[in-house]
């Protein structure tokens, strides 16, 4: 612990907490009954994977060798934060539209296209 | 001596991680989005210490702004008493944390296999890694289709690999319109059609 606080952090750390926050969000997306409990799972994996976008493109993470994507991380981060709002407004209409015809919102109920 | 840089990685690592972790295990939606609210703020605090501001500045404007208030109000126009809980049996809870465990266990051992990633700068590399240009305009400037951080790149090759990103750009806000309609469209009140005349 105390290494930790008087080192420089590099890309691993950075890489354990995408790695914890993406696990988080696919044991949110497997266990949550709830719809919009899985579209948070949803919220959490796409973080976790900007974390990891992040920290691969900034050159103060790296080593003396280390090589950096740039700014092209960063630009993707930026297109995944757009397109996550985007599914997330698109994902409470189908959410909303549910409610409207089961009054529910389990997923476990949504099986009327079961074959 | 402390380092603080370090310091506040560990600091919102810790706060990211844990409030990840607790909207996993709390049961009721509105805690939950309370949760990834602060999950989603201590991961923009670490974008800002990855020298990422500008992209840290848009999680908090979008994510934590945009994205969370239309979670809330599906919380709100979905809620049939003021705390809905929906149990998940044990069988599905056990099954859920092995595969999470191991996938956790890969990953983290991943995250350690590479020998540069495993520390980070040290001596000049340090120093200099602390005054870093704000980002907004060279990212602006890429969004537009001119980079202005690979205009001074020495190899030729490279340098004209590195376009812009003005096409994904114009691809994004025709989606967001199409998004935008859709959603209109799905979440609109029906309007009942009765006794049609064929």
């Amino acid at each position: 612990m105390m290494n930790l606080l008087t080192e420089p952090v590099g890309v691993s750390h950075y890489l354990v907490v995408g790695a914890i926050l993406f696990v988080s969000g696919v044991v949110c997306m497997a266990t949550k009954r709830n719809a919009l409990g899985v579209l948070m799972g949803i919220e959490l994996v796409l973080n976790g994977a900007n974390v990891n976008f992040i920290a691969f493109s900034s050159p103060a993470l790296q080593g003396n060798s280390g090589f950096s994507i740039g700014l092209d991380g960063q630009v993707i981060a930026l297109f995944v934060i757009v397109l996550a709002a985007a599914e997330a407004a698109v994902a409470l209409a189908i959410t909303l539209n549910f409610y409207n015809n089961h009054a529910t919102i389990d997923v476990d109920q949504a099986d009327e296209l079961k074959g | 001596m402390i380092n603080w840089n370090s310091f506040f990685f560990l600091l919102f690592a810790l706060v990211a991680c844990f409030f990840a972790l607790a909207v996993v295990f709390t049961g009721s939606v509105v805690r939950m989005a309370f949760f990834l609210v602060l999950c989603l703020s201590a991961t923009a605090g670490l974008f800002f210490l990855a020298n990422a501001d500008f992209v840290g500045a848009m999680q908090l404007l979008i994510y934590v702004g945009g994205t969370m208030v239309l979670l809330v109000f599906g919380v709100m126009l979905t809620a049939q008493g003021p705390f809905v809980r929906m149990k998940t049996d044990g069988g599905q809870w056990l099954v859920a944390l092995i595969v999470g465990s191991s996938l956790l266990a890969v990953l983290i051992t991943a995250a350690f296999r590479v020998e540069s990633w495993r520390r980070g700068p040290v001596g000049e590399a340090a120093t200099a890694s602390t005054n870093l240009d704000p980002t907004a305009t060279p990212i602006g400037m890429a969004l537009l289709g001119v980079r202005v951080d690979a205009v001074d790149e020495p190899d030729a090759v490279l340098r004209s690999g590195l376009s812009g990103y003005l096409l994904p750009f114009e691809i994004v806000s025709v989606h967001l319109l199409v998004v935008l309609i859709g959603a209109a469209y799905l979440a609109r009140t029906k309007k009942r059609v009765r006794d049609r005349t064929v």
